[in-house]
């Protein structure tokens, strides 16, 4: 099936077998490996993109939904060098294998995103006040993407640094 | 010329403390992180050369002889190239450094998930849809899976006993008889198992996701039937492996094969699914735990009983008393090791193999004879330190237990603890704190490494990996400081067979054993440098790219005006190991919150300090602590493999039912390393650290829980259910 859509800014038009996942599309047929398959499942977030400025994992989604979206990569948020987040997740040592990274970078952009927009979330106490992105808000909101590794320390740290509304609460380094 | 080092005898020079560039031991960030952050960093299911094919591995449904009727007519499916059904593919992953090729055959299944076949196509979705549709026909016959319904074996050189236990327990003050399982685990490294394999010809050159390079290299070889020196593996970054990548696995020969058959260009991932069952587990394990002691809470004796499991043919053995050989002084102990042959998955090393069940289960045990004893814990292991290897009879390479129980403790704030358990209430939650000694055994493996200066710019080379470990980042560190090198001079090269073979990333040796070979390559280029200069290597003083001797200053570029200098480091263990007892220690420490009226835990907060000789980069050393102690909550409250009683298959083989901790699940950590220089541990004084953190993690959390709500849980993980039957 043909397909177009833009990666990063760039349109790709495609043609692809009706069963190709995004994931697929953007690793094999777009050639940006950055997003990563952990799973195949929609169970570890590795994979992980904004679409229309959304995180979704792109493997539970098929490209040929994807006519006219907007797709950015890990790759795309490094387009004008790297992102706040990506320099913070190096600083912090947010990563260990780096397998899982795309996927919490991506997810953390878009995250913050719906924090600055006050969508409540699980441990939220109410569904209408401002959100206060707490140490408990940020680790819900970010528990949909996996690290084996478990880099969970580094990687709030590096978020909470640049989400500075966040109150510090990462331990002291000896 | 190679600069060779035997680990024989302590080296107390202690060069490392005197060198002048300052960046061994420091938080420097990983020179590879900015490439994982941006999605550069390439993987091995990433090469996409022309031509490539795609592979789908299909799984066997049962156990018994396997045939596959419409195999024919699947090779007539859309895209599809072949059907491979080759006898060299390979049963399970190979074990750590087997340096061959592990039990072969797709003809008889003898686990539940076995490969049996490959499908090629010219796209993925045309291979997985083809793997589908191939039919696998078992003749299923009953074989055991339960470990405990099977006489176990009880292998040789695997029981030891001295003194006489009977005797001990009778004129005991205390005594404890306990039994504690947990379950079976796997690795679960968030890439999955992946191979791109090309052949020209004669040589295949394999992009894998594997640990220990050099040994992969023959595994493989062997397994093909072709000769070592015409495979080249290539590694340079792995996502994750914790044991599961150690040796070669199923996609790595399965590509292979098709690869030469085909001559085109091969790639096979497993799918999730996949991983869980065609790699090693953790082998579940039951273990019998008996105590006795004096009244001061001495230990007059110990017994520790283990029994695990793996397939026929597979020599692992879970080393559940590793630990326990050394860990506590008894006059009176007895260990006993019984294997199950059974067929659930194949078992082999997931992070830290023995110390993470065995520490954790005996740590449980030593917090039951706190309670007796009415001793506060902390105390109690004080008191139990043993002042040589309890059984050898050898001194302590270093022994830094003690400075880690009183230093976590005061880092904890361990003294306000109330010692009776069900003493703090917030609502329906119970709050309460426990604590657990942390124990691993070290070795240094044969490693070299070279490294290449020009000028003042240097390139480290080996095959050895970088799992997220953090070896690019301490190599560069280690180079950088002999050499007397802004870091950003120092490039690291890693995983590719054709550079001097490294230690390969396991047990924790990665750092000391591949960072020693790194530091004789750099003590053999200042040997050099200072042969030209005419001077003492120990005299020369190397920083920020400058010779400086007494008050001359001479810049490395132009004292060596382009000339390629190499240097050659390599480092075997010897004698050492024989002359003292070496391994790590540490002390965590845990809060936790109990309901009861779920019967959830939520962790509060933990705290671990690690002895581990040099810590060479206290940043990746602290994330590799953080990833232990995670693991250990892991194990403590979620993870665990069920197998189906009737044929042992993984019921919950993917992440929405084998529970990892997730980021909600963690709570603040506090990682406090302990000053030590370990002599025996060669120039860097360095152990390991990648293990230590998971060594005991798990039972501190569940003698938190006891301390919390009074309920003793003895089989991992403490699940709701098993807490609230637990609570009464
Ligand atoms: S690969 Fe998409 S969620 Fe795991
Ligand atoms: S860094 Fe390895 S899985 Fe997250």
């Amino acid at each position: 099936m043909k397909l177009s859509f833009a990666v990063n800014g760039r349109k790709q038009s495609l043609d692809l077998d009706p069963r190709v996942t995004l994931l697929d599309a953007l690793r094999d047929h777009v050639g940006l490996s950055g997003s990563k398959k952990g799973c195949d499942h929609g169970q570890c977030g590795a994979c992980t993109v904004l679409v229309n400025g959304r995180r979704i994992n792109a493997c539970l989604s098929l490209a040929v939904m994807h006519e006219g979206d907007e797709v950015t990569t890990v790759e795309g948020l490094a387009r004008d060098g790297p992102s706040a987040l990506q320099a913070a997740f190096v600083e912090h040592d947010g990563m260990q294998c780096g397998y899982c990274t795309p996927g919490q970078i991506c997810s953390a952009t878009a995250m913050l995103e719906e924090v600055a927009a006050g969508w409540p979330s699980h441990v939220s106490a109410d569904l209408t006040s401002k959100v206060e992105l707490t140490q408990d808000e940020l680790r819900e909101r970010m528990s949909g993407n996996l690290c084996r590794c478990s880099c969970y320390p580094g990687i709030n740290a590096a978020i909470g640094q640049v989400a500075t509304e966040v109150p510090a609460e990462e331990e002291t380094a000896d | 010329m190679t600069l060779d080092l035997k680990l024989d005898a302590p080296d107390e020079a202690n060069r490392a403390d005197d060198l002048v560039q300052g960046v061994l031991g420091h938080e420097n960030e990983r020179p590879d992180g900015l490439s994982k952050a941006i999605g550069a960093a390439t993987y091995a299911a990433e090469p996409r050369p022309d031509g490539l094919l795609h592979g789908f591995l299909v799984r066997a449904p049962g156990i018994g002889a396997v045939s596959c009727s419409n195999a024919n007519s699947v090779r007539e499916m859309e895209g599809v190239r072949l059907v491979l059904r080759d006898p060299r593919m390979i049963r399970n992953a190979a074990q750590g450094a087997a340096n061959e090729a592990p039990v072969q055959g797709v003809d008889r299944a003898e686990y539940v998930g076995q490969p049996v076949a490959l499908v090629v196509a010219d796209s993925f979705e045309q291979a997985r849809h083809a793997a589908q549709a191939l039919e696998v026909e078992v003749e299923t016959d009953d074989a055991p899976v339960d470990p405990e319904a099977v006489t176990a074996e009880k292998p040789d050189g695997r029981q030891t006993a001295q003194g006489d236990l009977d005797a001990a327990r009778r004129d005991a003050a205390h005594v404890l008889d306990r039994t504690y399982t947990t379950s079976s685990m796997v690795s679960a490294a968030m890439e999955p198992h992946a191979a791109t394999a090309e052949w020209d010809g004669t040589r295949l050159v394999l992009r894998g996701s594997l640990q220990m390079l050099k040994y992969n290299r023959n595994e493989l070889a062997d397994s093909l039937g072709i000769a070592p020196e015409n495979v080249r593996i290539l590694a340079p970054y792995v996502g994750g492996g914790f044991g599961s990548k150690l040796g070669i696995s199923a996609e790595c020969v399965a590509a292979a094969l098709a690869a030469i058959e085909l001559g085109r260009p091969i790639r096979v991932v497993q799918h999730r699914r996949q991983v869980f069952e065609m790699n090693t587990r953790r082998s579940e394990t039951r273990q019998r735990i008996r105590l006795a002691a004096d009244r001061q809470g001495r230990l007059t004796a110990l017994e520790h009983e283990a029994l695990v499991s793996n397939l026929p043919d597979e020599t692992f053995a879970e080393p559940v008393l590793q630990g326990s050989h050394f860990a506590y002084a008894a006059p009176n102990r007895a260990l006993r090791m019984h294997v199950a042959r059974i067929h659930r998955p194949a078992a082999g090393s997931v992070r830290a193999p023995g110390e993470a069940v065995g520490v954790t289960a005996f740590e449980v045990a030593m917090d039951e004879l706190a309670v007796a004893t009415g001793i506060d814990p902390v105390e109690l292991r004080l008191r139990n330190i043993p002042d040589k290897d309890p059984e050898a009879g050898i001194p302590f390479s270093s022994h830094r237990l003690k400075a880690a129980l009183s230093e976590g403790a005061r880092r904890f704030g361990w003294a306000d603890r109330p010692s009776p358990p069900r003493q703090r209430r917030e609502g329906e939650w119970w709050i309460g704190t426990g604590m657990a000694a942390a124990f691993r055994v070290n070795a240094i493996m044969e490693a070299q490494a070279r490294i290449l200066l020009t000028g003042d710019r240097a390139v480290v080379e080996t095959d050895m990996t970088d799992i997220g470990t953090g070896s690019y980042a301490i190599f560069q560190q280690i180079a950088a400081e002999l050499l007397g090198l802004p870091l950003e001079r120092v490039k690291v090269r890693l995983g590719d067979t054709e550079l001097p073979p490294g230690s390969g990333s396991g047990g924790s040796f990665g750092a000391a054993s591949t960072g020693t070979a790194v530091w004789m390559a750099g003590m053999d280029l200042r040997r050099q440098i200072a042969r030209a200069l005419a001077c003492d290597e120990a005299d020369l003083t190397l920083k920020d790219g400058t010779i400086i001797r007494g008050n001359t200053r001479r810049s490395l570029a132009e004292a060596f005006d382009g000339t390629v200098l190499t240097g050659d480091g390599h480092v075997q263990p010897g004698d050492a190991q024989q002359k003292v007892r070496q391994a790590t220690f540490g002390a965590h420490f845990a809060e936790v919150a109990v309901s009861d009226v779920t019967g959830e835990i939520r962790m509060r907060r933990m705290h671990g300090s690690f002895a581990a000789g040099r810590i060479l980069n206290p940043r990746t050393a602290r994330s590799q602590c953080h990833g232990g102690m995670i693991w250990g909550i892991g194990m403590a409250l979620t993870e665990a493999v069920t197998h189906d009683r009737r044929d042992g298959h993984m019921v919950n083989r993917d992440f929405a039912e084998y529970h990892l901790p997730v980021n909600a699940d963690v709570p603040p950590l506090d990682v406090h390393f302990i000053e030590e220089r370990d002599p025996w541990a060669g120039p860097l004084q360095a152990k390991g650290i990648g293990e230590l953190g998971i060594c005991g993690a798990g039972a501190a959390i569940l003698n938190a829980v006891h301390h919390a709500c009074g309920a003793r849980l003895r089989d991992f993980p403490a699940t709701p259910d098993r807490v609230l039957a637990a609570l009464v």
